[in-house]
């Protein structure tokens, strides 16, 4: 692979250990890491932000003695199961500070905790639980319009304090709770807090890792069982840690660093593991970017994705958050299963071809890829953040796209963000008026929308079998819709520029 | 395929996780040691016969049959056709995205479904593992290669699986969230084999699971494999699943 210069072999000789040899691979790295309680020089402007004192409940945690040292992952969940210690294999009871559900699992979920606790059963904290319809929406589907229904009457019936209802579906803009995608709704709203475990009946809820917290996606019977005991029995992953340094190049974005990692450990690379994210570049990304990173974390099978909360962290959560949280830190002498070292310097713009999320390719090896259709959207690649790219792209090259291109902002505030704000360098325009130039489609309704095809009637499904760039996570067969579609997934400065060449194109045809 | 749909696995009772029945959660890691047990009211012994295993454990639990054994019998065997497929087979592929409209917990829509699973396999899957038109698989058995189940978190993929009749799958290796769904919901029985089962049969092989033994037996080719045995799920199989654990333990009440 070209881009494998880049990347350093692990550190450890086992990089993917049985269970028995779970945790025992201890190493420290040399480099500083700045996710640590910071003496290292190289980081004292990090090391202030965290020690302000604006709320003292952000003091970083420490465990003491070397031999209790924990990583992040072991540390929020020993002290979500108020245990002073853990290791990897450990099973323990642990505190859910947040439950989501969305309307595929929620009704699922609804039915086991009415069966198990009792019709007349009561939630263990009615605003530990948000609610956000946001998969099947704009569908004229009757049961997927039933299924929102259902949601809104459990959430009535147990005074539910963040329920984002829906109902008039021609006009969302009807809907004032209405938001759009989970992950990035629970984000904007301010539910996802450092230090916190927060579960999801959805596998991206470990998006929110990005806060530096624990999330995971789990089912409707463990989510049922929340439900009633606002706790789940669950086993203590080893970590893997990721240390990504160097400055980020204008043409790459958080998608190619995930892809770069999960075609090199492949689809089953973390399974049963976290994934956490250090180094300078990780600290120079956006809370938005950072969330890209931990969001196909379960794309390489790992439980949890995290990133150390630093300033970036905070200031984006001012205003959103009015409860206290306090962050925690890998300690020094924490054990990682493996470390990998990646300069990001030396990374290129990736895809991953169908029909896997580890088929990793250059996008500039595939220029010969004939593409039918792009679609930019989805909680990975349809945030603000996301937008913005693709219209830097759109700006810097004038050009008109060649292809269908959709464009499905992730939420309400998305998509009002594309009308809104300016973008750099383009003298006042907006990304939808960038959008209108280059000959896209509409920003749609926001929603899950065709990330993974839905009913047959959602915007922008694959109902052919066409090649597609997509900014979402997924490859599978039929995952947007059609079994023989052909997905690529990429970033979206990739998906730009392959809109505008109408064949897999790499950005920086377009960004010098 | 004679699965007597008892409480644990009625619809209405889809966790099974009532005083009688009990679906076990496997809430931990999958790998390499798991053989399990997971249908309610199934006294099972699992003795670890791979020599990978750590400890050999005598899983004993109380699990409705799902499959031609009786009701806490001390033995749970699994008769039938088996299904092949390969690596990575997603939850898309399990049970597509369109059909998640369909809500577990109730019962037309649990059974409806089962008449969908692995409808997501692409046409180079010439044989379907369930015939168009018909509402159950023939197949008792998945077998499959590395990483089953990976993608999604949806719970419909093991409900649609156990909906449709099989009554195990026996992979190479599991996703997560998967494996802990099987265990949770009681609608497959999430096994793992040594080696690559999927390149050792094919579809339509007559087999047995003998789960006491631990083994596989294709009886079309007459060869027999090992599976790997459970890990430290034990405690919370042993109780009966996550809600019986919890109860036992007195996390929650007792009903």
């Amino acid at each position: 692979m070209a881009s494998s210069s880049s990347f350093l072999a692990p550190s450890s000789t086992s990089i993917l250990h049985s269970k028995k040899d779970l945790g025992l691979s201890a190493f420290t790295s040399t480099s500083s890491i700045s996710s640590q309680r910071c003496q290292k020089t190289g980081f004292r402007r990090i090391c202030c932000s965290v020690a302000a004192p604006q709320q003292s409940q952000r003091q970083p945690s420490t465990t003491g003695s070397v031999k209790t040292a924990m990583t992040m992952t072991e540390k929020i969940l020993a002290r979500a199961s108020e245990k002073p210690y853990l290791t990897p294999g450990d099973n323990v009871w642990v505190n859910v500070d947040i439950l989501m559900t969305h309307d595929v699992c929620g009704p699922g979920s609804i039915g086991i905790f009415k069966k198990e606790f009792g019709n007349d059963a009561k939630v263990w904290d009615r605003e530990k639980l948000v609610i956000i319809p946001d998969h099947y929406i704009f569908t004229a589907d009757e049961r997927a319009n039933r299924n929102v229904d259902i949601l809104r009457d459990f959430c009535h019936e147990q005074n539910i304090k963040y329920f984002y209802d829906i109902k008039d579906l021609s006009n969302f803009k009807a809907n004032p709770d209405y938001k759009g995608v989970c992950h990035i709704a629970l984000a904007q709203e301010g539910h996802c807090r450092p230090g916190e475990v927060l579960l999801g009946t959805d596998s991206h809820t470990c998006t929110a890792g990005a806060f530096g917290q624990f999330a995971t996606g789990i089912g409707n019977t463990d989510a049922g069982f929340v439900l009633g005991t606002g706790k789940l029995l669950l086993k203590v992953p080893p970590t893997l840690r990721f240390v990504m340094d160097g400055e980020m190049p204008n043409y790459l974005l958080a998608k190619d660093l995930i892809l770069q990692i999960i075609g090199e450990i492949t689809m089953a690379g973390a399974t049963y593991k976290s994934m956490e994210f250090v180094g300078t570049t990780v600290e120079s990304l956006n809370m938005e970017e950072r969330m890209t990173l931990c969001n196909m974390v379960v794309e390489a099978g790992g439980k949890n994705g995290v990133v150390p909360a630093d300033s970036t962290t905070f200031k984006y959560l001012e205003g959103k958050t009015s409860l206290p949280y306090q962050p925690v830190y890998s300690d020094e002498q924490a054990r990682f299963l493996s470390e990998y070292r990646f300069d990001v310097s030396k990374l290129e713009p990736l895809v991953a071809k169908p029909h896997s999320p580890d088929n990793r390719a250059l996008a500039r090896e595939c220029k010969d890829v004939k593409i039918d259709r792009v679609y930019i959207g989805s909680c990975t690649g349809g945030k603000t953040e996301d937008f913005m790219a693709a219209a830097k792209l759109f700006l810097a090259s004038g050009k008109q796209v060649k292809v269908p291109t959709f464009l499905v902002p992730a939420t309400q505030k998305v998509w009002m963000d594309l009308y809104s704000i300016p973008v750099p360098g383009a003298g006042g325009k907006t990304c939808s008026q960038i959008f209108e130039e280059a000959g896209c489609d509409t920003p749609a309704s926001p929603s899950c929308g065709a990330c993974l095809g839905g009913p047959k009637d959602t915007y922008a499904r694959l109902n052919e079998p066409q090649v597609c760039v997509s900014t979402t996570n997924r490859n599978f067969p039929g995952r947007m819709g059609h079994k023989e579609g052909q997905i690529y997934l990429a970033s979206p400065y990739t998906a730009a520029a392959s809109a505008l060449t109408g064949y897999v194109t790499d950005p920086r045809e377009f960004l010098q | 395929m004679a699965f007597t749909t008892t409480t644990a696995t009625t619809p209405q009772n889809l966790t099974a996780f009532t005083t009688s029945s009990h679906k076990p959660t496997l809430p931990f890691s999958s790998s390499h040691s798991l053989t399990f047990p997971t249908h309610p009211t199934k006294t099972l012994t699992s003795r670890a016969i791979s020599t990978s295993n750590s400890t050999p454990t005598r899983i004993h639990s109380l699990f409705t049959a799902r499959a031609t054994s009786s009701p806490s019998s001390n033995e749970t065997t699994f008769h039938g056709l088996c299904y092949v497929v390969g690596d990575n087979i997603d939850t898309d592929q399990i049970i597509p995205a369109e059909y998640l409209t369909l809500v577990p917990s109730k019962p037309d829509e649990y059974e409806k479904l089962g008449s969908y699973a692995l409808i997501g396999l692409p046409s180079s899957y010439a044989t379907r593992f369930v015939e168009p038109g018909e509402s159950k698989t023939k197949y008792t058995v998945v077998i499959a290669g590395a990483n089953f189940g990976c993608g999604s978190s949806r719970e419909h993929a093991p409900v649609a699986l156990g909906a449709s009749g099989a009554a195990a799958v026996v992979a190479e290796s599991y996703a997560r969230i998967f494996f802990r769904n099987s265990v949770a919901t009681g609608e497959v029985y999430p096994l793992e084999s040594e080696g690559r089962l999927c390149e050792e049969c094919r579809t339509g092989d007559v087999v047995t699971i003998e789960m006491k033994e631990s083994k596989l037996i294709n009886h079309t080719t007459g060869k027999e494999y090992v599976l790997k045995a459970i890990g430290d799920a034990g405690p919370v199989i042993e109780a009966g699943g996550i809600f019986a654990y919890a109860r036992k333990t007195g996390m929650i009440p007792s009903r």
